[in-house]
């Protein structure tokens, strides 16, 4: 199969250009030595197929970037017929440059001059057949987003697919490529008379709404007011929606399965249904948030006021050794850790995405929102539960800030910020359901497995042996429990609630149902008058500390595993998040007690 | 040889790089971005509070970055932009 390599650099529309080459069938491919995630996808160009790979976005072939490293190991080591070069025409002045490596390299190409659209608004004018002319390669005007010029765009790179018919292989890669002195010669030379544009661009709009968005007083709150309003957006249509996929799998349950497996042995029968199905279940759940959450997402990057975000918060966030970015993240973290997490891939800094997901499982999910409010309301008079879960936030601000602090220096970001704040555009439908759409479908792929193992696992600890009932103290879990006493005693979280605590391992929303099912109380109220009775206030809300800071969630550390590809890294965060979560407690719980609460 | 960095521009001036203090990778990286030598740059505006980073504008490209890296950069003496 023939072999084509993607190549543009960051901000360029490469990706548009990528979904709209492949329709969006692309799927992750491995390449030996290479660590960061490459999508790719067959394409019939012509009658032949051909295997399109889409490279990061880089800025120079000799940077030292890992997205860079990336493609030098890409480029050195995989034989391709054709490369496509990606540019945006306005800023074809200085992105010229990776053409002219990439000629220097021997490489067949052929050269996209994206976002002609733009160029032409803001005075860019290329002659595209003068500048085919002196590089010896096809150049042709497009615009991945609205498909102009695409059509003429396929033929053309059919047609040079068509001859080159052999594999060229990079060698001595950097021998090859020029110095800055010979480059920006022939930078001169290329575009002498070929491209005419205004010496600084203006973009009146993008002025306009800067002077707004960017505002010294106003960004910041309008900046939250935005936020806000996204965060409303997706969990006023996400709930529900997850409401609605939980019904529907508990009527197939219900309808379906339950009779169908009814002749089985019960323990076979809890482990497919309430192992196995439940797990499929607490994936599934996460699927509409994941969907509304990159649909958000794609609106506030490809606008253009992501990058505004990072602007207005990078102050605060560079104490941190984090930035503006990460900050959207966290904010996003409070509704639901995982797709924050997720989104973390906006950032290209490896060490500055660690730190940022170290830090997002602190935000108070919506899931442990729901434990906090059943628990304040059973424990607490009506007036002081609102301040318990308003106690509750700040703990998890200050442990957000308190993990940045620590690991900073662990995870040191040495590259600096310099972001393109590009002009303001809107983005299409296609574009912003595509990218939603690959999300999810990521998510399901890489992290399935994981959380449906982690349910099973969980569920045969509550049930095994198979001769007593559920969650009691004679159960693994309930020896571990117990076993664990001599830890959690000093946190004032006896044997039934450390039960409850492995429950919340899989999702904070079934701690509610663990405790229903320990406390054998299916009603809601009379659960509430049982831990009441059981434990006092002071116990009560070292519980809520301990659920508030540990692991938020199976789903959680899956996708810190699948991002940051490290099982190392994603017990770190599990390790650590105990710890906190440990300390926290035991200080409360024993600083109360020595008060005389 | 001006003394003058870019942190030091005031929102609004403009200036021409001169020399940029930074190792060869990121020289690079800011290179690509527009940063040359003998290039002009214009100051948009600077974050307000806690000193935040810059908003420059360079040809045709708008960017952020943050002061302690715009120290590196030297320009010439300002010229109030028309």
């Amino acid at each position: 199969m023939k072999q084509i390599a993607v190549l543009g650099m960051p901000n360029t529309g490469k990706s548009t250009f990528f979904n709209r080459f492949t329709g969006s069938h692309a799927h992750i491919g491995n390449w030996p030595g290479i660590t960061v995630d490459l999508m790719m996808a067959e394409v019939k160009l012509g009658d032949e197929f051909a295997e399109v790979i889409d490279l990061p976005g880089i800025y120079d072939l000799r940077g030292f970037s890992e997205d860079e490293a990336v493609v030098r190991c890409f480029l050195e080591k995989t034989p391709l017929n054709l490369i496509l070069i990606i540019l945006n025409t306005t800023q074809i002045d200085r992105q010229m440059i990776l053409p002219l490596q990439v000629k220097q390299l021997g490489l067949p190409a052929v050269l996209l001059l994206n976002m002609a659209d733009e160029a032409n608004r803001f005075g860019v004018k290329v002659q595209s057949d003068l500048l085919a002319q002196r590089l010896g390669i096809p150049v042709l005007p497009i615009s991945a987003k609205y498909g102009m010029g695409y059509q003429k765009a396929i033929a053309t790179i059919t047609e040079s697919l068509q001859q080159h018919q052999d594999l060229v292989q990079v060698e001595g890669l950097d021998k090859n490529l020029l110095n800055d002195r010979q480059l920006a010669n022939d930078l001169k030379e290329i575009l002498d008379g070929a491209v005419e544009m205004p010496l600084r661009l203006s973009d009146k709009w993008t002025r306009r709404l800067d002077r707004i968005l960017l505002h010294p007083l106003l960004g910041l709150p309008i900046f939250f007011g935005a936020m806000y309003l996204i965060f409303q957006a997706i969990y006023a249509i996400g709930t529900p929606l997850q409401k609605l996929l939980g019904n529907g799998l508990d009527w197939f349950k219900g309808i379906a399965l339950e009779p169908l497996l009814s002749p089985l042995p019960a323990f076979v029968k809890g482990f497919l249904i309430d192992g196995l199905y439940v797990g499929i279940g607490t994936v599934a759940a996460f699927l509409p948030v994941i969907f509304l959450f990159f649909l958000c997402m794609a609106i506030v990057e490809d606008s253009g006021y992501l990058s505004r975000a990072a602007f207005l918060m990078d102050a605060l966030m560079e104490r941190l050794g984090l930035d503006g970015r990460s900050f959207v993240m966290s904010l996003m973290g409070f509704g639901c850790n995982v797709p924050a997490i997720l989104g973390t891939r906006v950032m290209r800094s490896p060490s500055l995405r660690m730190l940022s997901m170290l830090v997002i499982p602190f935000s108070l999910c919506s899931a442990r929102l729901n434990v906090f409010l059943f628990m304040s309301t059973s424990l607490f008079a009506p007036d002081q539960s609102s301040k318990v879960i308003f106690s509750l936030y700040l703990f998890s601000f200050a442990a957000a800030l308190l993990t940045a602090a620590l690991f900073k220096g662990k995870f040191p970001s040495q590259e600096p910020l310099v972001l393109e704040l590009p002009p303001y555009r809107f983005p299409t439908m296609k574009q912003i359901l595509i990218r939603a759409w690959c999300e999810v479908k990521h998510f399901w792929i890489w992290s399935r497995k994981f959380i449906i193992f982690g349910v099973i696992a969980i569920w045969l600890l509550n049930n095994l042996p198979t001769d007593v009932p559920t969650a009691s103290a004679q159960t693994l879990s309930g020896m571990i429990g117990q076993a664990l006493q001599p830890l959690f005693a000093p946190l004032g979280i006896n044997p039934q609630m450390t039960i409850a605590l492995f429950f919340g391992f899989i999702a904070k929303e079934i701690v509610l149902g663990g405790l229903s099912v320990i406390y054998g109380q299916a009603d809601g109220g009379n659960l509430a008058g049982a831990i009441a009775q059981q434990i006092d206030w002071v116990q009560g809300y070292s519980f809520m500390l301990f659920t508030l800071l540990y692991v938020p969630c199976l789903s959680t550390i899956a996708v810190i595993k699948s991002e940051s590809k490290s099982l190392k890294f994603a017990m770190l965060s599990v390790v650590w998040s105990l710890g906190l979560a440990w300390i926290a407690s035991f200080v409360f719980y024993q600083g109360a007690r020595a008060l005389g609460f | 040889m001006s003394n003058t960095h870019l942190a030091d521009l005031k929102v609004g001036q403009s200036a021409t790089i001169l020399a940029m203090h930074i190792d060869t990778g990121l020289q690079h990286r800011f290179n690509a971005l527009g940063f040359r030598c003998g290039q002009e740059i214009h100051v948009l505006r600077k974050g307000g509070w806690m000193k935040g980073p810059l908003h420059v504008q360079i040809g045709m490209t708008e960017v952020m970055l943050r002061r302690c890296d715009a120290r590196h950069i030297s320009v010439t003496a300002v010229g109030v932009a028309a």
